[in-house]
């Protein structure tokens, strides 16, 4: 099972040397590349659902003349679980981004683009695979910088240069902190492969605030997140895809790789996880809400989704610290299942995102409308993945979040009767919690296909808007075909994510977990409850047609209570559907707006704009890297580009390390 | 599970539920003073509406009809889940709470994508309004139900109720179901757009929320609306009267009768707070909801002492 997975993860990597070698040829190295992602996926893809349906592992090491290294990889569920939506993502992004950087990116840029391109979902299968310290912080890096270059594709423009800017500080701020992590993980042993890891009690929470804040800013975790919506509207559609969708996600797999080196899972981590979750998933929903731009709501929505998944880990962390099973084991497959579907629909609506972009040249919500008519396949897809998203049947994006609260209410009935674990407050944060952010979603996401895709279109760019075809369209049915999927298979999930959550559950409660049978009697009802809402809907659609077919329609304008002469202009906008919210999360959000009021006897003129920037960036963030930038001014003295300073500073240091040494 | 006996209420549900806005609009008649309309009214209504043609406004796409019928696909549904008084639902497995309030969710989602659909702006701030408030009322009816099921000890809407009715004449049960009537009254209001929340009457569309966002529907998919809307009100009536009235009896017939008695006055209630409140300024809306949760908060604490 290793083999073809090496194989899988090294032929990306060739292809894009290759495709950089016939940069003269951008066809021909788009071909290559994109056609290598594809053969990569089925191999890679292979190789994790056999690992997952048959709880196999494997491994491979092979000896590495670095300090404390070795090329040592392995598959098991849990990595597993991470490379199947990389490489249903990687592939459905691949065939997108052939039509879409032929239409967008000048051609001798494309091969470097296929090169960074690869070299991500290399390093992104080489990250969930990586079985020693030393090469996993090397693919990190290696994946880091691939994006990074990514993002910095349309280089020529300011704010893509800040925002590659600002994405490159924080992922070294979490490899800074992962650095420390593993040489505390390996503390004793002659090499830093995963398995000479020990449980050591005095650093285990000391590791976890460390795997909390390094691997939380890839992640996306609230205060951490900012990055987030700087990169993803940035970078090429098909990129801020695959980084929304997985690449922030290897951020959850190393945490839950870090869990199960440090032994004993102790309660504080589960309520630490959850109050992170829920904190981060309001503020990612409340943001989204608030913004103009289509793929800055989606970066923000993706830091919800990430919240989603942290509840659910953070719900699953107290089942196995409170030892209730049944809420671990719902908990955390829930867990594991939104971050499956998760990249699927976030995936797909990135790409429509894209899409839009490419045929009318604007993101901004308030510039969009009446898309369904013009873009017809690109609106349905986007359409699965806006109901999805919410959370609703009957699509994917329920199944997880179901699991989550029936874990958590598992949990709190539990309680109710062995008073270890505080049911009241789970039963709040997570139910309550959820319930809250369901609903803020089902605001945001029918604003966002409301305004972009229904009514009368809000400019001429968007009037004149034309379907996508060949790749892109491809691409993006694929990943809706996903979402479908996944929900048809409901039944199907537990048993393969069962073995993927059993590397958390370490001793007696490993058995428990494993055999208890909540998860999946769960799923197979909501699988049978589908079929039936299927039916339902079947008969009703039936009747309506019997009852319809017996007259023509007639058509008109929209009634809009007798007004003669509407204008698109007149239509709610994004703006006027995020305001009732904007004012009750007035505080978190700080809405600024700016109003040119008309005045006189003949009003010409009216003006309208309102932003709400991220608190954490404006008041946090510029604020502390002010004073770094004070502080290293004034260390530049130290630098004065005379040889003979450099060499006085040498014999002074050789001297100090001399005098240090003989004591 | 598949319970037989729970078709009974399912169907006098399908039969009678439109029944119950002639209730409330009797009732309301009685207090102004005027005889109201027949008993039958909602049913000519419906059967008229059936009859009549549609007109579509030029703008709207498919999701336009699709919406009322999505709507109505998701409440029928739901409302196979949902036990009346003591009978248990047709359909029932642990953790069938979530399916059925996140269907309402989908019936709502396709609701305010048509609403959408229309490019009025007039449509465009009801469904605004919907999905505002509906947010904020969902923490207070998930919760409400956690509280439920923690006393009952099951995850399944039948099993709550039913066990309700075994356990509630235990004292240290009546603050927290006190409570948690009192937010589910709330919900079932807001839910089904009632004063103090919207005004079903009212004659302005500015003010609107629930009715502003079907101004453009017109035939059968108006029909569609008017009956989901009716299985909606049944619905979550069903929901608080399983809790205010935990009476269950061993026959079948019996339960069901009370259930329908108590939906009855539930509705009177509903038309006797129509006629002597004023509906909330918009903006005191929000407040009234986040008091819901509130109290299905209280209600849960209390319950796990």
């Amino acid at each position: 099972m290793i083999g073809p997975f090496v194989f899988g993860l090294l032929l990306p990597v060739v292809a894009g040397c290759a495709a950089l070698a016939l940069h003269r040829r951008p066809d021909l190295a788009s071909r290559i590349a994109a056609g290598s992602i594809v053969a990569s996926s089925v191999l890679t893809g292979g190789c994790a659902i056999c690992s997952l349906a048959t709880g196999a592992t494997a491994s491979i090491k092979i000896p590495w003349n670095v300090p404390l290294g070795s090329l040592s990889l392995g598959m098991d569920p849990l990595s597993a679980a991470f490379v199947l939506p990389i490489s249903i993502l990687a592939s459905a992004a691949a065939l997108y981004g052939r039509d879409y950087l032929t239409a967008t990116v000048r051609p001798g840029w494309i091969a470097r683009s296929w090169f960074f391109f690869n070299s991500l979902v290399a390093a992104m299968l080489l990250v969930v695979s990586a079985r020693n310290g030393l090469l996993f912080l090397f693919a990190w890096e290696a994946m880091s910088l691939a994006s990074f270059f990514l993002v910095l594709t349309e280089y020529d423009h300011d704010e893509v240069r800040h925002a590659a800017w600002v994405y490159a500080v924080a992922a070294h701020i979490g490899t800074a902190c992962l650095l420390v992590l593993f040489l505390l993980l390996g503390r004793g042993g002659s090499s830093l492969d995963f398995e000479q890891f020990t449980p050591q009690a005095a650093f285990a929470s000391a590791a976890f605030i460390l795997a909390l804040i390094g691997f939380g800013t890839k992640a996306g975790f609230v205060a951490l997140h900012v990055w987030l919506p700087e990169a993803h509207p940035a970078a090429p559609s098909h990129v801020s895809a695959l980084m929304s969708g997985v690449m922030i996600k290897t951020g959850i797999y190393g945490l839950l790789r870090t869990l199960t080196f440090l032994g004993e899972v102790q309660p504080l981590w589960g309520w630490t996880l959850l109050g992170i979750g829920l904190a981060t998933a309001l503020y990612g929903v409340v943001f989204a809400i608030a913004q103009q731009d289509l793929k800055r709501m989606l970066a923000y929505s993706s830091v919800e989704n990430i919240g989603i998944i942290s509840i659910g880990l953070g719900t699953g962390l107290l089942g196995l610290a409170y030892n209730i099973p049944a809420m671990a084991a719902c908990a955390l497959m829930g867990s594991m299942l939104h971050i499956l579907n998760h990249s699927l629909f976030k995936g797909v609506m990135f790409l429509g995102a894209g899409a839009i972009q490419l045929r009318t040249r604007t993101r901004d919500m308030n510039q969009l409308g009446g898309l369904l008519k013009r873009m017809p396949w690109t609106g349905r897809s986007f359409l699965v993945g806006a109901l999805a998203i919410s959370g609703l049947p009957p699509l994917n994006g329920f199944l997880g979040e179901a699991l989550i609260v029936v874990g958590a209410l598992i949990g709190v009935i539990a309680s109710k009767h062995a008073h270890a674990l505080p049911g009241e407050i789970v039963g709040v944060a997570v139910v309550g919690g959820l319930a809250l952010i369901g609903g803020l979603s089902v605001a945001c996401f029918t604003r966002a296909f409301g305004c972009v895709f229904l009514g009368e279109p809000r400019s001429q760019q968007a009037s004149s808007a034309r379907e996508v075809d060949g790749g892109m369209r491809i691409g993006m049915l694929i990943l809706a075909a996903g979402c479908l999927l996944v929900s048809l298979l409901a039944p199907l999930w537990p048993a393969l994510f069962r073995s993927a959550i059993l590397a958390l559950a370490g001793g007696d409660i490993r058995d428990a977990v494993m055999a208890s049978p909540q998860p999946q009697s769960l799923l197979i009802a909501l699988g049978v409850a589908y079929w039936l809402l299927a039916g339902v809907f079947a008969l009703v659609w039936w009747l309506r047609r019997r009852i319809a077919g017996s007259w023509q329609a007639e058509t008109g304008p929209t009634w809009d209570c007798g007004y003669a002469a509407p204008d698109p202009r007149m239509q709610y906008t994004a703006s006027s559907f995020g305001d009732p919210f904007a004012r009750l999360f007035r505080l978190l959000l700080r809405t600024r707006s700016g109003q040119g009021v008309p005045a006189g006897f003949f009003p010409q003129e009216a003006r309208f704009s309102s932003e709400s920037p991220d608190p954490f960036a404006s008041s946090l963030f510029a604020p502390a890297f002010q004073v770094v930038a004070w502080l290293a001014s004034k260390v530049r003295h130290l630098q004065h580009g005379r040889i003979q300073i450099y060499v006085l500073y040498i014999a002074l240091t050789l001297i100090a390390l001399l005098v240090w040494k003989l004591d | 599970m598949f319970s037989i006996a729970g078709c009974l209420p399912v169907l006098l549900a399908f039969c009678g539920a439109p029944l119950l806005f002639s209730v409330i609009n009797r009732t309301k008649a009685k207090f102004a003073g005027r005889r109201g309309a027949p008993w039958l009214q909602p049913y000519f209504e419906l059967a008229k509406l059936l009859r009549k043609s549609a007109v579509y406004s030029r703008t709207t796409t498919p999701l336009f009809t699709l919406g009322p019928m999505v709507s109505c696909a998701a409440t029928a549904t739901a409302l196979l889940f949902v036990p009346l008084s003591g009978v248990a639902p047709v359909f029932a497995f642990p953790g069938d709470v979530l399916w059925v309030v996140y269907l309402l969710g989908t019936s709502r989602f396709f609701m305010v994508l048509a609403a959408l659909d229309t490019g009025s702006s007039f449509e465009g701030m009801g469904a605004n309004r919907e999905v505002f408030f509906s947010a904020l009322a969902e923490p207070a009816l998930l919760l409400s139900l956690t509280t439920l099921a923690v006393w009952s000890q099951s995850l399944s809407l039948g099993g709550i109720y039913g066990n309700l009715g075994a356990v509630v004449l235990a004292p240290a049960a009546g603050p927290p179901l006190l409570l948690v009537a009192a937010a589910l009254l709330i919900v079932f209001l807001a839910e089904n757009a009632r004063i103090p929340v919207d005004d079903p009457t009212t004659h302005l569309e500015l003010t609107m929320i629930h009715e502003v966002m079907i101004l453009d529907h017109s035939g059968p998919d108006f029909a569609l609306i008017q009956y989901a809307a009716s299985l909606r009100l049944w619905l979550l009536g069903s929901l608080l009267v399983g809790v205010v009235v935990p009476w269950r009896s061993a026959g079948l017939v019996l339960n069901v009768l009370a259930g329908c008695t108590c939906l009855f006055l539930l509705a009177v209630l509903t038309g006797i707070i129509e006629s002597v409140m004023a509906r909330l300024r918009l903006v005191r809306v929000p407040e009234f909801l986040i008091a819901a949760s509130v109290l299905s908060i209280v209600a849960l604490v209390l319950m796990m002492r």
